[in-house]
């Protein structure tokens, strides 16, 4: 008697722990993303433009330095920031100046950023510089969607690409 | 941390008892936790074998092959599968129970620091190895994962650009970064072994393996889930659209769904403040330790006797140092001594057949030492009245008895291994009790380890130093149990005593026999 309740209960020992392993290893569902929504994702690796003002050397400054590496301008290697704004069906969600990565500041400006929106028809504009100058944009692009939910639209500036490209 | 300690110690303790009634106490799953995370590790490596040989390490590829093995070979790769996830689930099930049972216990701090510490690399491996498993299958849970885990890796200036960039567009996917993961995720495991292994080295003989029986039960338990509950896939990835549910698999990503409510910053540092604490726990507040055992060389014959019994490995044997006739000696290195007094019990040179004053020992402990016990032992037995007089030498980590006084007397030891055997043979010739009980923790649960093991093979006489044979077995009693026992202890105690009645009183021994001669029938009488 001992004994068969001491393998029932050994029995039931491995059936709830085999249910505590089995259960959460695949549940409760998680919702990531709500159900009505769409995703713009916008993301570009890109340097802006050197920000020059180069300088002639003068001529004790170039004695100083190694023959091979005597040059007759100083220019610095930092480049300007880049500037991005994205607008929704007419308003600015987004506008930022990204910074130059790299210890020198002469690396390319990151972004990498989601913008949920409800799911529908929206239009879409997008505007970038990357150079020195105070206003106005370099890139511009606007394009009109129809967002499925849990659709992804990504928006990526590539120079290569000749701008930005829209991606359903 | 006592406050914290206290709760986590009780619920083991009532949790222990429940289950070694079930069990019995050398089956009882809270009692080789360790061991049951390696048993998982070898069902994970041996399925991962089998599930490689199907695999296809194209990232395209890849979810076809495991619908392959999930829906045409179930009965074998599907089967294979199942066990490969649940077992790494069950992998991070037992650390955290393992975890939360040497820190209520009290195990993890003094000494037991090294032990501790080296478990905070386990913690990070094991979790690499399951978020690149479950990266490997492609599907939306897949997505889920990179995404989400390259968008967290990016706020670290590591990397040039953004690499969740990598998985915005199907054109943009890697095959390269998948090979990394593969890559990763064969490597992870192995240094975990490796961690594994660190983690243990200062555990003497560390027990590895669970008992057969508990291997068998879990084993069937995991085949039966795997039968019942197969692990399947998610719908493919679709790098076009946005993951919405994910049936996450919370022992592993659990802590994902964070990541959207704190930026990867605050996740960073969260996650970042909670392992070093976990690592620095052994020092906050560090352990008070009692003086660590001290080696005299006059009483050392180099038998090794300690070194065999100590559980921390804190014994070692050097060349001698003091021109006597044997080559070696005992050498203690207090960084790993627990201060257990096991090695105390293990040396020959420790036997109460001495004269007051004289009693010393090759090894001892300073703040309890072999004259402090027999001193204890004395006053305990003066204490004792009437018929049947029980003297209970017990553990302070074991059960205590609900009810002292009278025929009962208590003999408290860091652990019954300290216990040489030849104070029960004193205890009985001198007359001091009519019977012996030894009393400390569960068996596979001892809090040095190796105490009640250790004083059993000593009474059976499988284990030096033996019990002399005369000592009357009848009269000598042990029990092993959780701490929260104490009330079975008592009756225990109580039983015996009546056993005890029946049998009359000890004889007296007429003509204790001097100490030289007991030594000398002490390694005689193996
Ligand atoms: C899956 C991962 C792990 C496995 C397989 C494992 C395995 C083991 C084993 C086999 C022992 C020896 C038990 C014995 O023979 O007495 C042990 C001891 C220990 N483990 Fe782990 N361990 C794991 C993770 C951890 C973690 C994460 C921690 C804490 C952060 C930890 C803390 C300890 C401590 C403190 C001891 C020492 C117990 C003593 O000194 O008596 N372990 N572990
Ligand atoms: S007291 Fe315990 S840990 Fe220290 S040396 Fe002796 S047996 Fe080893
Ligand atoms: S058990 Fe005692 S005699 Fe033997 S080596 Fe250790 S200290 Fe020396």
């Amino acid at each position: 008697m001992a004994n068969l309740l001491k393998w029932t209960g050994q029995a039931v020992f491995y059936a709830v722990l085999a249910a505590v392993i089995g259960y959460f290893a695949a549940a409760p569902a998680y919702r990531h993303f709500a159900a009505d929504q769409a995703l713009i994702k916008m993301t570009f690796t890109h340097g802006g433009e050197y920000k020059g003002g180069c300088r002639r050397r003068t001529a004790k400054e170039l004695q100083e330095i190694a023959p091979n590496m005597r040059k007759d301008f100083d220019c610095p290697r930092d480049r300007v920031p880049v500037v991005v704004e994205l607008d929704v069906d007419g308003a600015t969600v987004y506008r930022a100046s990204h910074d130059p990565s790299g210890l020198h500041g002469d690396g390319p400006a990151n972004m990498y950023q989601g913008f949920p929106v409800p799911a529908g028809e929206h239009t879409v504009a997008v505007r970038l510089r990357d150079t020195a100058r105070d206003s106005g944009f370099d890139y511009t692009r606007e394009g009109r969607f129809t967002l499925a939910p849990g659709q992804l639209l990504v928006v990526q500036f590539r120079a290569e690409a000749g701008g930005f490209i829209f991606r359903e | 941390m006592t406050w914290l300690q206290r709760p986590v110690r009780a619920a083991f303790d009532i949790a222990e008892l429940g289950l070694d009634r079930v069990f019995s106490q050398h089956w009882n799953p809270l009692h080789h936790l360790g061991a049951l995370g390696f048993f998982m590790y070898w069902i994970v490596a041996a399925s991962g074998i089998y599930l490689y040989i199907f695999f296809d390490t194209g990232i395209t590829a890849a979810y076809s092959s495991v619908e392959y093995m999930t829906n045409d070979q179930w009965y074998l790769a599907g089967v294979m599968r199942s066990l490969h996830r649940y077992a790494s689930d069950a992998m991070v099930l037992f650390m955290v129970i393992h975890m939360a049972r040497e820190f209520g216990l009290d195990r993890y701090r003094g000494v037991r620091w090294f032990t501790w510490s080296t478990g905070v690399p386990i913690i990070v491996l094991l979790f690499v190895c399951g978020i690149t498993g479950y990266w490997l299958v492609w599907d939306q849970l897949a997505q889920f994962v990179a995404v989400r885990s390259t968008e967290w890796l990016d706020w670290l200036p590591i990397f040039g650009t953004p690499t969740a960039a990598n998985f915005l567009t199907p054109e943009s996917l890697d095959d390269r970064f998948f090979s990394l993961m593969i890559f990763i995720h064969i490597a992870a495991p192995l240094i975990l072994l490796l961690i594994l292994w660190i983690h243990l080295q200062r555990v003497s003989r560390p027990q590895i393996n669970p008992p057969r029986g508990l291997a068998v039960g879990m084993f069937a338990m995991m085949l039966a889930l795997s039968l019942v509950m197969p692990a399947t896939s998610h719908a493919p990835a679709d790098l076009s659209t946005v993951v919405s549910v994910v049936r996450l698999d919370w022992y592993y990503l659990g802590l994902y769904p964070l990541m959207d409510y704190w930026s990867a910053g605050t996740v960073w540092a969260a996650l970042t403040v909670v392992l070093l604490t976990v690592m620095f726990l052994p020092w906050m507040p560090p352990m008070r330790r009692a003086a660590t055992a001290r080696v005299y060389l006059d009483h050392c014959n180099g038998c090794v006797r300690c070194v065999d019994d100590c559980p921390f490995g804190a014994v070692s044997m050097v060349p001698r140092t003091d021109g006597a006739k044997f080559a070696e000696e005992a050498l203690v290195d207090p960084d790993l001594c627990v201060s257990c007094g096991i090695c105390v019990g293990a040396c020959p040179s420790s036997t109460p057949f001495r004269r007051r004053g004289e009693i010393v020992t090759g090894i001892d402990l300073p703040d309890f030492s072999l004259a402090d016990l027999r001193a204890a032992t004395e006053a305990a037995a003066e204490a004792l009245d009437g018929e049947g007089r029980v003297l209970v030498f017990g553990c302070a980590h074991g059960p205590r008895p609900s009810k002292k006084g009278g025929t009962t007397a208590f003999v408290t030891l860091p652990c019954i291994g300290m216990l040489p055997p030849s104070f029960i043979d004193y205890t009985l010739s001198r007359g001091l009790a009519d019977g012996v009980m030894l009393s400390g923790c569960a068996e596979d649960a001892c809090y040095h380890r190796f105490g009640a093991e250790w004083t059993d093979a000593r009474v059976d006489r499988q284990r030096d130093p033996q019990l002399r044979r005369r000592v009357p077995r009848e009269r000598v009693r042990r029990h092993w149990a959780g701490r929260a026992e104490g009330k079975a202890l008592s009756a225990e105690i109580e039983r015996f005593a009546d056993g005890l009645r029946q049998l009359g009183p000890a004889a007296s021994d007429p003509l204790p026999p001097s100490s030289e001669r007991i030594l000398e029938t002490v390694e005689s009488d193996g």
